[in-house]
């Protein structure tokens, strides 16, 4: 099972498309938290909405954290692919493949701490004001 | 090059002492500032306390991180190319440009945010609704199971209780900022803001209007009285009973000019809202929401020509009042305790 999901991730061709899933799900999943608790807020009682807030943000942080990570963890396969020496700045298709997937996986750690540090004051405030 | 020429350095001397002059005279005058009875540094409430160590952990954070990358542009500077390999460099950025950094931020952000809290409120919490109005503050007590109590242009709470601030204004947007208690909150027309506070020391403070608001912006603030519990009680219940006094002939003389048509004097001449209630005016500390001392002399001033204390102001002027008759109606105001 395993080794068919890595074989998988070895198939899936790092592109431009695999390098902008990291930010864009950080971007929605930072849209989420604030409408969402924007919303409650507004409908509930400020103390009341805070249990609701909680359970949709830790949802949506589990999601875009799963995306993100599988994300990496393509990046991180691909980028171990044999193939030229560094630097990684022809342009031939293993370097480009190769700079991609470097780039990938640091968009993917960069976006997974910014996930987790949007969701933090959902569990340390206890109200809406 | 020879030997160090003394005069070399007399020479910079007298230049770096008084550039040291010119740099150390401001920030000096500057810190000076930063005590009194309007300042986020004397702070004598919980939320000010914590906005205080606040900032004393960033400025300690800030100031081992501004070392810490100087210190490693002064080394990769120094440092002959080849000494460390491509692998040791990763290793150097990874610990120092990623990981290091994001625990250093989590650690802050989670301190920040835990003291960002709001102070848990109870039902039996004091309520205070403040209204920033053109150019003064109108404050009514909402003491619970006691009666509401209105009175104008000074905030006094008890040490040591909760109190909840719920903040609006009528017309334009204004801005409650105790310094010493709690950050600035914004009095938006439509809109209720809360705040909630607490006291630590008694004292007299001050507080200020915080947005541009009009002509008279910066003659918009307020005496903060933090007072113990007994004592607070004592002034809210005196602050509750109307004005005593009979038929004095200042009382007539604030009817016949047309003073009641936007004061009230509870017990005198009771129904205006326009201007601050008055019914215990002597009690304050200031006139004219802090703008001048509670004098005689101001408050004759004040009333002669209030736009020429405060620029714009919503009172009109009664030049034309004779000196006998604004003295009887000062002596008559200043009573009213
Ligand atoms: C058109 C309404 C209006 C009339 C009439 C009026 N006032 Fe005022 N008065 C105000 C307003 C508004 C303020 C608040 C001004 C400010 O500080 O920006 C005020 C402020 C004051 C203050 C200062 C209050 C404080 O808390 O410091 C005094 C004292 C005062 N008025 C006395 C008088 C007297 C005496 C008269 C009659 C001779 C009078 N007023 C007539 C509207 C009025
Ligand atoms: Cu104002």
């Amino acid at each position: 099972m395993i080794c068919k999901l890595h074989k998988l991730a070895q198939r899936l061709k790092s592109s431009l498309w695999m390098l902008v899933v990291p930010p864009t799900v950080w971007a929605l999943h930072f849209l989420f938290s604030y409408v969402y608790t924007a919303v409650r807020c507004a409908k509930s009682g400020s103390v009341e909405a805070i249990v609701d807030i909680r359970t949709g943000i830790t949802v949506a942080t589990v999601v875009a954290l799963l995306l993100v990570a599988a994300s990496g963890y393509v990046a991180w396969t691909q980028s171990r692919i044999d193939g030229d020496l560094r630097p990684y700045q022809d342009s031939t298709d293993e370097d480009r493949l190769h700079f991609l997937a470097a780039a990938t996986l640091l968009l993917a750690g960069l976006s997974f701490v910014a996930i987790l540090f949007t969701a933090i004051p959902a569990f340390i405030f206890e109200d809406c004001i | 090059m020879t030997d160090h020429n003394p005069d070399q350095f007399s020479v910079f001397k007298p230049i770096s002492r008084s550039l040291l002059r010119l740099i150390f005279g401001p920030v000096l005058a500057l810190l000076y500032g930063c005590t009194g009875i309007q300042s986020t540094f004397s702070a004598f409430g919980v939320e000010a306390e914590s906005t205080r160590s606040l900032t004393w952990v960033m400025t300690a954070a800030a100031t081992v991180i501004t070392i810490g990358v100087l210190w490693l542009a002064w080394y990769a500077a120094r440092t002959p190319a080849s000494q460390l390999d491509y692998k040791g460099g990763m290793r150097v950025i990874f610990w120092f440009g990623a990981l290091g950094p994001t625990l250093l931020l989590s650690v802050l952000l989670v301190f920040s945010l835990s003291k960002m809290r709001t102070l848990p409120t109870g039902t039996d919490d004091l309520k205070i609704a403040v209204t920033g109005e053109q150019f003064w503050w109108r404050a009514r007590y909402l003491p619970v199971g006691g009666q509401s109590v209105e009175t104008a242009n000074e905030i006094r709470i008890p040490v040591g209780r909760t109190v909840a601030f719920a903040l609006t204004s009528p017309d334009v947007i204004h801005s409650f900022w105790i310094p010493g208690l709690a950050g600035k909150v914004d009095m938006i027309p439509g809109r209720t803001n809360d705040l909630v506070v607490r006291a630590t020391q008694a004292g007299v403070y001050r507080g200020v209007c915080a947005e541009f608001c009009g002509l008279s912006h910066a003659h918009m603030a307020f005496d903060v009285v933090a007072m113990e519990p007994a004592a607070f009680e004592q002034w809210l219940t005196n602050m509750a009973h109307p004005a005593t006094g009979g038929d004095s002939p200042g009382r007539k003389l604030f009817e016949s000019y047309g003073c009641s048509g936007c004061h009230t004097i509870r017990g005198h001449i009771e129904g205006a809202t326009i201007g601050p209630d008055l019914t215990h005016f002597g009690s304050r500390l200031s006139v004219g929401a802090g703008t001048l001392p509670m004098t005689l002399d101001a408050i004759s001033r004040f009333i002669r020509n209030p736009a020429s204390v405060k620029p714009g102001v919503m009172m009109p002027d009664f030049r034309e009042i004779s000196d006998k008759d604004v003295a009887v109606i000062s002596n008559y105001l200043v009573e009213l305790r």
